[in-house]
């Protein structure tokens, strides 16, 4: 049986990226750890309250040798122009989840509307990184 | 039917303590989150639920400070902080309390958070690898 574990967030500044989806988004810490033998690599994830199974893996840009720099150079210019990775996110209330958000910071590049599949809206992390957050609509009856 | 609607509030309260338990959250929030005099909801948590939300609050904290010993490398004083709590001194008394030993033991316990974490093993080899390193090309210009 194959589940999602997590899905990798390329982020521009995981000190940042961290502040972002703990403080603003309201996500947990799942793991951070550095690791000196690694040359210093920073295993980051953070996941939702209550879902412990599936997480998002925060991961800076590496350098030489493991991304030259020009690579690592075109992947900053993807990210920066919200090119590099989306996430699709769930929540009970969007419209709440939207005013909580906003409240808190988050800048939404779209405000809630009501789709064929339910509502939903959209921000961005400060990578530029595209988050969407989805009321689905309840399928009920026959 | 007003009881099955006045639990549904206390669930609120509690799903916030459980979903924001790292903002500086108290009893009193937790209280105006369900609508309920604080005295009053704290009779009615604790007959819902079976403990005080204080309780409720603190051990959610001190679980979610547990899972960050076992998986990351911050230091304790960091983690209390992560975790809603303001005083590291009543930290360490209600973890020790709690789980027998001390917030350092109880991470000493564990292997090394980055042997703990399940880093993949591509990214392991991808970061692992060293830097080709020459003697001969390697510019050193005070040598003769």
């Amino acid at each position: 049986m194959i589940q999602i574990g997590s899905a990798q967030l390329w982020v521009h500044d995981q000190d940042e990226a961290l502040e972002f989806w703990t403080k603003n988004v309201g996500m947990e810490i799942r793991s951070d750890v550095t690791v000196p033998e690694l040359g210093n690599f920073r295993w980051l994830t953070v996941g939702a309250p209550g879902q412990p199974d599936v997480a998002i893996t925060l991961m800076a840009i590496p350098g030489p040798p493991v991304m030259d720099e020009q690579t690592a150079k075109e992947v900053r210019a993807l990210m920066a122009k919200g090119f590099a990775g989306t996430i699709f996110l769930v929540t009970d209330d969007c419209r709440a989840s939207y005013e909580e958000l906003r409240r808190r910071g988050v800048e939404f590049a779209e405000a809630p509307e009501e789709r064929p599949y339910g509502i939903d809206c959209a921000f961005r992390d400060p990578s530029g990184n595209n988050i969407r957050l989805t009321e689905p609509r309840e399928i009920t009856g026959a | 039917m007003v009881f099955v609607s006045r639990d549904r509030d206390l669930l609120r309260a509690r799903d916030l303590a459980d979903g924001r338990y790292f903002e500086p959250l108290g009893v009193d929030d937790l209280a105006r989150a369900a609508g309920f005099s604080r005295a009053h909801f704290s009779r009615e948590f604790r007959r819902a639920f079976g403990e005080s939300p204080h309780t409720y609050l603190l051990t959610r904290r001190l679980e979610r400070a547990a899972a960050l010993l076992r998986n990351t490398d911050r230091s304790v004083a960091r983690i209390c902080f992560d975790v809603g709590l303001q005083s590291v001194g009543s930290f360490t008394t209600s973890f020790t309390r709690t789980y027998g030993v001390s917030p350092t033991a109880y991470r000493a316990s564990f292997p090394r958070a980055a042997d703990y974490a399940q880093i993949p093993t591509c990214l392991l080899r991808a970061n692992g690898r060293p830097r080709n390193r020459t003697f001969r090309e390697d510019a050193r210009p005070s040598h003769p």
